[in-house]
């Protein structure tokens, strides 16, 4: 077995409120291998952002880990000082946000920012990095590249400037990218073009990649494997095709059956009724089972842990206990 | 002759809207350039027959969110005209018997219900608005009833808006649309702030509540699997403008403007058929400076020296009688259906 | 039952516990609450009435604060020139200012409110006139408009009149020269909430822009004028003290605590400091606590630094 890129390890995130501490992430374990894509899905509030924002070491505050641990190439990263942590975003993670802005500094050429990051991070002269940079500009399919480079952010429509931030996140050469709604922000034709450049790119590179959407459409065509959040929690990871076409958890099989359809029409959609419980008010036992159509009675005492299911998956639901005893990451 | 009850509940009649979008006099006279109209809606025809649906489709900037406000008066239109039920808009809303009859349900669930506001009382508005019903009790009763009907809790009208989630305000908002009882509401994208599960939640609802009380619906929305589920005939707009309008299952399964099949392409594919995506080239260009001739001809792979020329007008498509194409490829038979637009 | 409840959510509330983890926000509101309190109860609580001139003794004059060695333990700040009790002047001139205070704050509140609503709603002709006005008169400083007001109406009026009405025209003179940071807070306010989809809502089924200014948009622009008015209040307060130091406030029959610090000025040099420092001690305590309090609220409501 290969040794994972990106490990993390049980890590549990709070939020400490007046009214108590709110658990915003618990006992949340997965791992990334070289060169692999993992698609994290849910609705929103279920954590997969925090889960990204936590890796990268940029959680909002009051947020914390609060335990477990981060582990990339087998050296931990969540307890760095911040000084290491920014040397290690760029260089060996990179982030891209749904809102292109948040991550182009207004106030720099698209190429300022680009040569920056390469000479900070790689062992090149501004002069090497500039070609470089618009090579990149280049790759990510910017017209004109060796013009545009002078422009600023805002000169350059959406679509372009969520490329402009993929090859800012890509110049340094990181092993990891965490990419957050990448296309969430854009129209469905530049979408399409948008996941396209990101796919060849990490393929290309050999990039590992986190992809963090709540859209199942651009996890199914991009992800290798694909872990669904539910309240804080994974409630199943596995194989992609597994999970879209057959996923184990009630939840997963809900979420994916909710989806309408595009090639046919439907008398009625598959629903799940009700709505994510609040952080602040999180059921015993299965944090699903109020909205489950297949609960028992242990799914109200007890709290799964992700279990071999279905197809290989692992998934975190008392339906599979008869068949393993329960997975401890 | 048509009879009185085939009469459309809505259409639109070559219907415009332009926004002066020009800088304050002294900087235009200072930069030295002319008043700048952005053509959010540029001439569209369409109507809808009473108890269907007809969405719009369409990418950010084509206009669709205007044709919405455009119909419920909210804006009026540039030149052309809304007849609502045979009936002149501005001249139907200066009616408030008229007015009842139509209703809106936005996007935003945050931003559509006052934040200040009992649940019962922004649902008893439309009803205190028009004089529906006068005593207190009979008011209540009314606010219950229609939040049973949505899915909620007549106790949930003493709370306010932020103690819900986004699906159930989505609810409440369709409360407080049903409570003048209208026959013609318009959905300005109900379900794209909603996570997938809940959509599923608000889509069901509205087919019912369709199915239910007869109603007529305008459904603008980004998304063509949920167009799909739940149209009669679909409209797909660009730049202001419709390219192509057919009913709904003709148009998913025979698209014809290279726009429409373009946008079925971008879909990334959930079945894992393997089929590999294409994605269409370029960007939307601004509404303000549109292409000449046909707006998508920067894009088209179809498009020849006409088509820069020449703005192609709605015509029926050859070989999908049903279908209204604004397509110069299509007329001249050069569309080449059925093959990939664009090779891989 | 129902109270109980009432005060058992504004407990629970965030403001409430905001408020409770500031150590200086509880100081001041402790310090305004006792400033408001002498203030309003005066004519209950205060030793002496310093208004009854049956009781007013000569002999009683310019004495020192009670812990000095001339003091008199009956005059606890001492006394002035006409053998006015210190403290109860303080307690009577607070009620004068605070009267003006609150008053000329009404007045641009209702004026401001007014004002911005209509600009920010209606827009066009009506928000550009009236926001020139705004403009206009931001470049005039309040104290020279006071002046004017009260030059113009003493002028006008016979002297009785103007000091039976003298109150008004501070209020007035004050009152209107504060409104337009009100009007553009409102207006910035307005805009945003006109183009929401709850005032949409409320277009469609034929609402009226006169009920839908003040039923929708009015609750939600409230907020950010309940901390101008409150940071507003010290500042008439302090607007009236100068006024009344400069000898065209209030009438000295009535004296504020600006009237006060004129007063005590005159006998600042020849050695009897407690008349005019006592005063201008209450004004200070008084003004800062409010401006503390409206320091808070503004942080308190603002949902981005929370």
């Amino acid at each position: 077995m290969t040794v994972p890129l990106l490990e993390v390890r049980n890590l549990r995130v709070e939020f400490p409120t007046r009214r108590g501490t709110l658990v915003a992430l618990d006992d949340v374990s997965f791992s990334i291998a070289p060169g692999e894509v993992l698609g994290v899905v849910g609705e929103s509030g279920a954590g997969k952002s925090m889960t990204g924002a936590a890796i990268i070491g940029l959680l909002e505050p009051p947020g914390r880990i609060a335990g477990g641990q981060i582990l990339l190439n087998g050296r931990r990263i969540d307890n760095l000082p911040y000084s290491e942590l920014r040397k290690l975003r760029g260089r060996e993670i990179g982030a891209i946000f749904q809102d292109p802005l948040t991550t182009l500094n207004p106030l720099y050429t698209v190429g300022a920012q680009l040569i920056e990051t390469m000479v900070t991070h790689l062992p090149l002269n501004p002069a090497q990095a500039r070609a470089k940079a618009i090579e990149w500009l280049e790759l990510v399919g910017i017209p004109a590249a060796s013009q545009r480079i002078d422009s600023y952010p805002h000169e350059f429509s959406g679509g372009m400037r969520q490329r402009v931030v993929i090859a800012l996140a890509l110049c340094a050469e990181p092993k990891l990218i965490v990419a957050d709604e990448p296309t969430t922000a854009l129209d469905v034709s530049i979408q399409a073009q948008v996941i396209s450049l990101l796919k060849s790119l990490a393929r290309d590179k050999g990039t590992s990649m986190m992809l963090v959407t709540h859209d199942m459409g651009v996890i199914a065509e991009t992800a290798d494997r694909v872990a669904v959040m539910y309240a804080g929690r994974i409630v199943e990871i596995g194989a992609v095709r597994n999970v879209v076409q057959q996923a184990s958890h009630p939840y997963s099989a809900g979420l994916m059956g909710s989806i309408p359809p595009v090639g046919r029409r439907l008398e009625r959609l598959q629903q799940i009724d009700g709505s994510m419980p609040r952080l602040s008010s999180i059921p015993p036992g299965c944090a699903y089972n109020p909205r489950c159509p297949k609960v028992f009675d242990r799914c109200r005492v007890d709290r799964p842990e992700l279990m071999p299911a279905k197809d290989g998956n692992l998934a975190a639901c008392w339906l599979y206990a008869e068949q393993g005893v329960p997975r401890h990451a | 002759m048509r009879k009185p009850d085939s009469t459309p509940m809505l259409e639109t009649i070559d219907v415009a809207r332009h926004f002066d979008v020009s800088r304050p006099l002294v900087q235009r006279l200072l930069a030295r350039e002319g008043r700048r109209v952005l053509r959010a809606v540029d001439g569209i025809s369409f109507a809808i027959e009473k108890g269907t649906t007809l969405s719009l489709v369409g990418e950010s900037g084509c206009g669709k969110s205007t044709v919405a406000r455009l119909v419920v008066g909210l804006y009026g239109p540039t030149h052309g005209s809304v007849v609502f039920d045979g009936q002149d808009l501005a001249q139907a809303r200066a009616n408030s018997e008229q007015r009842r009859r139509m209703q809106m349900i936005f996007q935003d669930p945050y931003a559509s219900l006052n934040p200040r506001w009992r649940v019962r009382d922004i649902v008893a508005e439309p009803i205190r608005a028009f004089g529906l019903t006068q005593s207190a009790a009979e008011i209540d009763a009314r606010v219950g009833e229609l939040l049973t009907q949505v899915g909620l809790s007549p106790l949930d009208g003493q709370k306010f808006p932020h103690e819900f989630s986004g699906g159930q305000r989505q609810r409440i908002s369709i409360a407080r649309a049903l409570s003048s009882n209208p026959e013609f509401l318009v959905c300005d994208e109900p379900t794209s702030a909603l996570d997938v599960s809940v959509q599923a939640q608000i889509l069901n609802l509205m087919k019912d509540l369709q199915a239910r009380l007869g109603l007529t619906y305008l459904f603008i929305s980004h998304n063509l699997a949920v167009v799909r589920q739940v149209s009669d005939r679909v409209g797909v707009m660009y730049l202001g403008r419709l390219v192509e309008l057919a009913p709904a299952e003709t148009l998913f399964n025979t698209p014809r403007h290279p726009y429409t099949r373009a946008l079925m392409e971008a879909i990334p594919d959930l079945e894992m058929t393997g089929r590999q995506r294409i994605p269409v080239g370029g960007e939307v260009p601004s509404p303000i400076d549109p292409p000449s001739g046909c707006p998508f001809h920067p894009r088209c792979p179809l498009a020849n020296d006409r088509c820069i020329a020449e703005r192609p007008e709605m015509i029926t498509a050859r070989g999908t009688a049903e279908t209204l194409v604004a397509c110069h490829a299509v007329e001249e038979g050069r569309d080449r259906v059925g093959e990939p637009l664009i090779a891989a | 039952m129902a109270q109980a409840n009432v005060i058992r959510r504004a407990l629970d509330s965030d403001l409430w516990y905001s408020f409770t983890r500031s150590p200086i926000t509880v100081a001041s509101a402790i310090v305004a609450l006792i400033c408001v309190g002498g203030a309003v109860l005066a004519p209950w609580i205060a030793p002496h009435n310093p208004f009854d001139l049956a009781s007013l003794q000569l002999m009683d004059a310019f004495k020192p604060p009670a812990w000095d060695a001339d003091g008199d333990p009956n005059y606890v700040l001492g006394t002035d020139d006409q053998g006015r009790d210190m403290l109860s002047a303080i307690m009577y001139g607070a009620r004068v200012s605070l009267l003006v205070g609150f008053f000329a704050v009404l007045l641009s509140v209702s004026i401001g409110i007014t004002a911005g609503l209509a600009a920010g709603y209606l827009g066009g002709t009506v928000d550009a006139v009236l926001m020139r006005i705004a403009d206009i008169k931001l470049t005039f400083p309040t104290i020279l408009i006071a002046l004017l007001i009260d030059g113009v109406v003493r002028a006008a009026l016979p002297r009785e009149t103007h000091d039976q009405i003298a109150l008004y025209v501070v209020i007035f003179a004050i009152g209107i020269s504060n409104w337009p940071s009100f009007a553009r807070t409102v207006r910035g306010s307005t805009l945003v909430e006109r183009n929401k989809e709850y005032v949409q809502a409320a277009r469609i089924i034929g609402v009226s822009r006169a009920r839908i200014m003040v039923s929708h948009v009015l609750p939600n622009v409230l907020g950010p004028v309940l901390v101008i008015a409150t940071l507003n209040l010290g500042f008439a307060v302090l607007a009236e003290a100068t006024l009344s130091f400069l000898g065209v406030g209030v009438p000295p029959t009535q004296p504020s605590l600006g009237t006060l610090i004129r007063i005590g000025n005159d006998f600042l040099f020849s050695g009897e400091w407690w008349i005019t420092i006592f005063p201008g001690i209450a004004l200070i305590l008084l003004v800062l606590s409010v401006n503390l309090l409206g320091d808070w609220l503004r942080d308190a409501l603002n949902p981005k630094l929370r």
